[in-house]
């Protein structure tokens, strides 16, 4: 069974988003995207300053297996990204709610992050998946 | 449900990620196939090659339906020692590719899981004419253990400790029904162990409480890669003949009319396409079917992945003769710089490919 934090919100295609006090949230991928990939070998990010819309393309998330874009989960700015990522990688397989965060956007909506699946939601998603 | 080897509990208890291979359920991984892949290199890890074919080619016309039926020649070895060798049609395309061990009695092939249906109909059908019987031996298990330590660590588990040390590469010997080589297919030193399946649950976690690591799949892919060794279905099919697939060291042309002679020296006159190895320095991993642009036209990788131990992505690609040097990799609709190089890449742990 899939690790799914309840006080995140998940996007269908699979990145979490925890909202800070600042009215930044920090973002990932979850539990289930990252086993499904495998051991990462390299994660591609966008730069700090760049502006996205809610579904746009952010980056890449590259294993052995197969490489998967990240989608911007809300529209907002980007204020930080996760350096440690170039060197480690796995990171993300190790710790993907904590350590393996990729990027930190400054939330232009917040009411965007309703749009987006609770845990129960988003678990009954992959359990859909996973029949399929 | 998918055919499983003796091992498949041991492999659930371990933690192994099971996926479809070739119609069997296997380990690709037991949590993370890069730490299983620098556990080769650098100690001793353990794969669970069950799935694959083991053949006893006998009688008294074994010796010469095998010298009609391979490209390479089995009286290039003697008892007590393996051969690998392809095995053609007659447009000399690669129907599998194999290793022979020649023991006292008959001859024992090892052929790929994927092609079994394939090969023992292509078996029976050329056998037919010589004295020679063909069984296959599914109640074998064969666990291969590789590594710097591997001897090492698995040696005083072995019937004959002594004689397993002693065992030079490529040789083989036999003790009861275990049938014990310094064999492999990850560029590592190590023993590949062809064992009763009643027999395997008990060696295997011996092995593992000997300091062994469990490996799977993914990492066997990736250490076979960087050793520059191909995988059938990838490297070649029944489509390509060795010459294109960088076996020609495996061909012999004497006094045998092997099957799919004449259609490789054919080729040899007309020329054909060559297999190089690529590296990658830029981010990203190559992957098979990527088109390749060099010097001399255009190509396609065959086998791709990422290089634990390099720390890069590298190649097997099937390109214009005379290509060499800089050349281009399409990912992603994007042209990506990569070197031509000979494989292997890696050797002993160590970077060993020179630029072509």
């Amino acid at each position: 069974m899939s690790n799914i934090p309840t006080e995140l919100r998940y996007a269908k295609s699979h990145e979490w988003i925890r909202l800070e006090d600042d009215g930044t949230a920090y973002v990932g991928i979850s539990e289930h995207a990252q086993d499904a990939m495998g051991d990462l070998v390299y994660v591609e990010l966008p730069e700090v300053g760049d502006v996205f819309a809610a579904s746009d393309e952010t980056g890449v998330v590259e294993s052995v297996k197969a490489a998967s874009d990240i989608y911007a989960p809300v529209s907002g700015e980007i204020v930080a990204i996760n350096e440690a990522l170039a060197d480690n990688p796995e990171l993300v397989n190790q710790d993907c709610y904590g350590d393996g965060w990729l990027y930190r956007i400054k939330v232009t909506d917040k009411f965007e992050l309703d749009e987006l699946l609770s845990a129960d939601e988003y678990s009954a998603e992959i359990d859909e998946e996973d029949e399929d | 449900m998918g055919h499983r080897t003796p091992l498949y509990d041991a492999h659930l208890a371990a933690g192994g990620k099971m996926v479809d291979f070739g119609g069997w359920d296997m380990p690709i991984n037991y949590g993370s196939q890069i730490e299983e892949h620098h556990q080769v290199r650098r100690h001793a890890g353990m794969f669970d090659v069950s799935h694959m074919n083991v053949v006893d080619v006998s009688g008294t016309g074994a010796r010469d339906f095998l010298r009609r039926l391979l490209a390479n020649d089995v009286d290039r070895v003697e008892q007590g020692r393996a051969l690998y060798s392809a095995m053609l049609n007659e447009q000399g395309g690669v129907v599998d590719d194999l290793i022979v061990y020649r023991r006292a009695q008959d001859y024992r092939l090892i052929l790929n899981c994927g092609t079994r249906e394939k090969d023992m109909a292509w078996l029976q059908q050329q056998s037919a004419g010589f004295d020679v019987a063909i069984n296959a031996q599914p109640q074998l298990a064969i666990i291969a253990i590789q590594g710097p330590n591997a001897l090492q660590l698995a040696g005083p588990l072995l019937p004959e400790a002594e004689a397993v040390q002693a065992l030079k590469p490529f040789h083989f010997f036999e003790s009861g029904d275990w049938l014990l080589a310094r064999t492999g297919y990850t560029g590592e030193d190590g023993v590949e162990v062809i064992l009763p399946a009643s027999e395997a649950v008990e060696f295997w976690q011996k092995l593992h409480a000997a300091g062994v690591a469990f490996c799977g799949l993914g990492a066997r892919d990736t250490l076979r890669l960087e050793a520059g060794m191909n995988l059938y279905g990838n490297d070649m099919d029944d489509t390509t003949t060795p010459l294109e697939a960088g076996m020609a060291w495996t061909l012999v042309f004497n006094d045998r009319d092997f099957i799919g002679r004449a259609a490789l020296e054919a080729q040899q006159v007309r020329g054909h396409n060559v297999l190089v190895g690529l590296i990658m320095e830029a981010k990203g991993v190559l992957r098979a079917h990527q088109k390749v642009f060099t010097n001399a036209g255009e190509g396609e990788i065959t086998s791709g992945s990422f290089s634990p131990t390099l720390g890069i992505s590298v190649a097997l690609a099937r390109v214009p003769v005379g290509s060499a040097g800089d050349a281009e990799v399409e990912i992603r609709n994007k042209k990506v710089p990569v070197k031509i190089v000979r494989p292997p890449f890696v050797r002993n742990g160590k970077q060993v490919f020179k630029l072509l």
